[in-house]
């Protein structure tokens, strides 16, 4: 069941994949404000100067946060392209999110406290709903495993849309945009300055901006998960989907996190539970 | 006589004995050797326990048990005479009212002696049986070494106050030899014998400071505990009528649900009383005035592992009933209300009182359910909760002695302050709600299991927005202890060394747990289902690979510290450019020296006590009248 080649190849790819998209996002961002933006490999020269900084730190604890982060936030990705249990996959990233969010904690630094006590209220905005894709997922193919789900005959969307839908409102948390970048922000018009990461500088942000591209690279291929029956629909969702949350980000402002909480349950109540509430009405009475 | 059958009265006798010397001992040291070597005793036999029986499936003990029914009789009596005695010397009426109308069941079903009353055995073992032995012999056991430091502390803080420590000690272990009575009697009559000694043993630890607030909260918990005694005398009465002997555990469960819904439905409702349920929580809540020792043996493995113990042994007659589902709801309900309540407390002790009240509604709606992959994750929970909450409290205990408090914004940088004592909390609340450790391995079972159940997903949802909660309060807490604060001192001195003892062993019983749990299942959560159900639940292998995978990783992570690293400079944290002193103190805008100082949130508005108490009592009293009317009307016309 569990491939290991498809965790290998999740572990050596995505990085490079992950980088791509950040610069594709750059040039698109860009071209939507009226400039020209960086070269697509921008995020990679970014990403090597950071490596190249000094380690400079506020504690010594700082190192072990991130690397935890890091290591989990690949085993999350790993797991899932190895085809393994769609639960513990949201678990291991909650679990690489929490490290994240404890690193924050330990800088004992206003800017960074509060970005952790905002990330762990985005957590708790989009878990239930990232949990019912997974649960809604086994209601249509009795199973969690994504190599099942990946192998199933027919479009898992079809029976999902609401889920769907709810996914994609969740992804703009996950993918720190606009109007949702609440914790922290790719761009540069955050109150609290950086947010979580406030505090981690040089490689340290290198790791974490890493973890990052193995994060969007995951959760696009959950995206993909939802057309898997048929690859190239699935390839044009992801562009489509990864599109208009740049236009979102583009065109919104950022809201208080009282509606970003709010907001995302509700839709994990009315999108997500209701369709999957109609699935079990059609198919079980 | 059989081996086992010695084991079992053991550790039911042994406790007692112990009881009795404590009435006797007046030296400190006595006290000490006489409490760490029962200790140990008890803990040894019920791991000697494990190792005889866990391969001989249920066994059950039939003798001739007259004599001993008569002597319980007495001391029902005698409890009932006793409570009656507190309930006039401090003016309350409602106890008074409830005791009357439990020593009138009580006595009715004594004379009655009908047919059904004969119970051909007593008393019997079986797999689940074992595992809530150990839950009491073991971590029962280590509550009470750390007893011993806690209670000279609690003494030396507390010297207005007469010392009381034998009292103390006598009451925990008779509570014990209760706990070790309840879960090996197969007559329900003895059941509940061994249930109304678990009530007076709490109301008198709970009031053992003897406060005005201490001895309200004991009486909160004590007319909450017997209306819960009531329902169950009830339903023994109610049984004694039936044709047949139903008056064994193992008879109730292979008869026709039809028969005793109504029993079933009063028997559950008992349950949700001990348990803590709403619209019965607020006992528990109270309890957190006694010393923490008892809160920990109360929240961990005695007292409300009592409640769901008999709602799990009842789990088979609930499935697919009316009475489980409203089961189900309640203990749903409970857990998404008391999670968020949870996330609005500042003191510690009420943090975990609300997380022990969630999870019990967790297990409560898995009995609910009642199917086999249902109870499979209820009985890990049973398991989990009681290791990690124990290890919780007492680390919150021994760090309260310490600073003084026990609010968590106190607790800033603990892991500074008392590195050795925040690590144990760390790991404690890992255990609650992180993968791959225990809590959450059950959590998942659980989500498993509603799945696969009739209308199962309403429990699924409540519980994903549940654990969505749990995540935030525990997170934010675990936060709190880890910040690394700026010149302070190290103040942690020397701990207890019976604490540490106890503190030691239960971090490495949640870590060493969350390894073998896959063992724990195969060797007895599925026999007993096997024998139960007939069927049995399972995770695949691959993912308990990937989790043992996890768990390395997360006990090897640590250790990256030690590795040689570049070097690196250390700078303070960002204050927006502010001048700011090495201890955090910056001028502000009107030129007076503040000191920077960060807090939780703690969402008041949404998740408030009062508001969500409010609204978790009158929605789970619906549902416990909608489960009573439907046992009246299915139980009569069925």
């Amino acid at each position: 069941m569990i491939s290991l080649a498809g965790a290998v190849a999740f572990i050596l790819l995505a990085p490079v994949v992950g980088g791509l998209i950040a610069g594709i996002d750059r040039k698109v961002t860009a071209h939507m404000q009226g400039r020209v933006g960086p070269s697509i490999l921008q995020p990679f020269y970014d990403v090597g100067k950071l490596f190249e900084k000094e380690d400079a730190v506020v504690n010594e604890t700082q190192r072990f946060y991130v690397l935890s982060y890091f290591i989990f936030a690949i085993f999350t990705g790993a797991l899932f392209f190895a085809g393994g249990n769609l639960l513990l996959v949201i678990f291991a990233l909650t679990l690489a999110e929490v490290f994240l969010v404890l690193g924050a904690y330990a800088a004992n630094s206003p800017y960074s406290h509060i970005g952790a006590e905002r990330e762990l209220l985005q957590i708790m905005a989009y878990e239930p709903m990232f949990l019912l894709a997974a649960v809604g997922m086994y209601v249509v193919t009795q199973s969690f495993n994504v190599s099942d789900i990946a192998g199933f005959p027919e479009l898992v969307f079809v029976l999902l849309p609401g889920v769907f839908l709810g996914f994609v409102y969740i992804l703009t948390i996950k993918l720190r945009k606009s109007p949702f970048d609440i914790s922290t922000s790719h761009h540069a018009h955050q109150e609290i300055v950086k947010g979580v990461t406030t505090e981690f500088s040089g490689p340290a942000l290198g790791f974490i901006e890493l973890a990052h591209w193995y994060e969007v690279v995951f959760l696009l291929g959950f995206v993909y998960l939802f057309f898997a029956a048929s690859p190239v629909i699935g390839i044009i969702a992801i562009i489509i989907v990864y599109l208009l949350e740049l236009a979102i980000d583009n065109t919104n402002a950022r809201v208080k996190w009282q509606l970003a909480v709010k907001s995302s349950w509700a839709v994990a109540l009315v999108l997500g539970a209701a369709n999957i509430a109609v699935l079990y009405l059609l198919g079980r009475v | 006589m059989d081996v086992s059958v010695q084991l079992l009265l053991f550790l039911i006798l042994f406790p007692l004995i112990t009881a009795f010397f404590m009435l006797a001992v007046r030296r400190d040291y006595e006290r000490r050797w006489i409490v760490k070597i029962s200790a140990l005793l008890i803990g040894a036999v019920t791991v000697l326990l494990l190792v005889t029986q866990f391969d001989k499936g249920t066994v059950y003990y039939g003798f001739n048990a007259e004599a001993v029914n008569q002597l319980m009789f007495v001391l029902e009596m005698a409890i009932s005479l006793l409570i009656l005695w507190f309930a006039v010397r401090y003016r309350n009426y409602l106890v008074m009212a409830l005791t009357i109308a439990e020593t009138a069941l009580i006595i009715w079903f004594e004379a009655a002696s009908t047919p059904a009353v004969l119970v051909t055995s007593p008393l019997f073992i079986d797999q689940f049986s074992i595992i809530m032995a150990l839950i009491v012999g073991i971590i029962g056991s280590l509550i009470c070494v750390y007893s011993l430091g806690y209670m000279r502390h609690f003494y030396l803080n507390h010297t207005g106050i007469p010392d009381r420590t034998n009292t103390f000690f006598l009451v925990i272990f008779v509570f014990i030899s209760a706990m070790f009575g309840l879960v090996f009697s197969n007559s329900l009559v003895w059941v509940f014998f061994f249930w109304e000694v678990t009530t007076l043993c709490s109301f008198l630890l709970i009031g053992f400071t003897k406060t005005e607030e201490a001895t309200k909260n004991a009486f909160t918990a004590l007319w909450m505990n017997l209306l819960g005694g009531i329902a169950f005398a009830a339903a023994i009465v109610y049984l004694t009528y039936q044709p047949a002997g139903m008056l064994g555990l193992d008879q109730v469960l292979v008869s026709g649900k039809a028969l005793i819904l109504i029993p079933a439905a009063l028997v559950g409702f008992a349950g949700l009383t001990k348990a803590a349920q709403m619209p019965f929580s607020s006992w528990l809540v109270g309890a957190m005035v006694a010393p923490t020792p008892v809160s920990a043996l109360l929240h961990s493995s005695t007292m409300v592992k009592a409640g769901v113990y008999i709602l799990v042994r009842f789990a088979p007659i609930f499935q697919g009933t009316v009475i489980g589902y409203t089961l189900a709801f309640v203990g749903a309900f409970t857990f998404l209300i008391a999670s968020g309540i949870a996330i609005s407390q500042t003191n510690a002790k009420r943090v975990l009182a609300y997380s022990t009240i969630a999870n019990l509604g967790l297990v409560t709606a898995c009995a609910g359910i009642g199917t086999a992959e249902a109870i499979w994750a209820a009985i890990l929970l049973i398991i989990f909760h009681a290791i990690s909450k124990s290890l919780m409290f007492l680390s919150v205990g021994t760090v309260e002695h310490r600073i003084r408090s026990r609010e968590i914004e106190d607790m800033n940088g603990l892991i500074v302050r008392m590195p050795r004592i925040a690590a144990m909390m760390v790991i404690g609340i890992a255990g609650m709600f992180l993968a791959p450790f225990g809590m959450l391995i059950s959590k998942w079972a659980a989500i498993q299991a509603f799945i696969d159940a009739p209308f199962g997903l309403v429990f699924v949802v409540i519980l994903i927005f549940g654990s969505a909660l749990t995540l935030f309060f525990w997170a934010k807490w675990m936060g709190k202890l880890l910040v690394i604060t700026p010149n302070v001192e190290n103040v942690e001195g020397l701990v207890d060394k019976n604490e540490w003892i106890a503190l030691v062993s239960l971090a490495g019983l949640t870590t060493v747990t969350a390894f073998i749990f896959p063992v724990i299942s195969s060797v007895l959560i599925e026999p007993f289902l096997r024998a139960n159900y007939g069927s049995v639940a399972l995770l695949s292998q691959d993912n308990i690979i990937i989790m043992v995978m996890m768990l390395f990783l997360i006990v090897l992570l640590p250790l990256s510290i030690l590795l040689p690293h570049r070097k690196h400079r250390n700078l303070p944290p960002y204050m927006g450019g502010v001048a700011t002193t090495p201890d955090m103190h910056f001028q502000n805008a009107l030129g007076a020296k503040t000191e920077m100082k960060l807090a939780n949130y703690y969402v008041g508005p949404w998740f408030g006590e009062p508001r969500l108490a409010r609204a978790g009592v009158w929605l789970c009293t619906a549902f416990i009248v909608i489960m009573f009317a439907a046992a009246v009307v299915g139980g009569g016309f069925l």
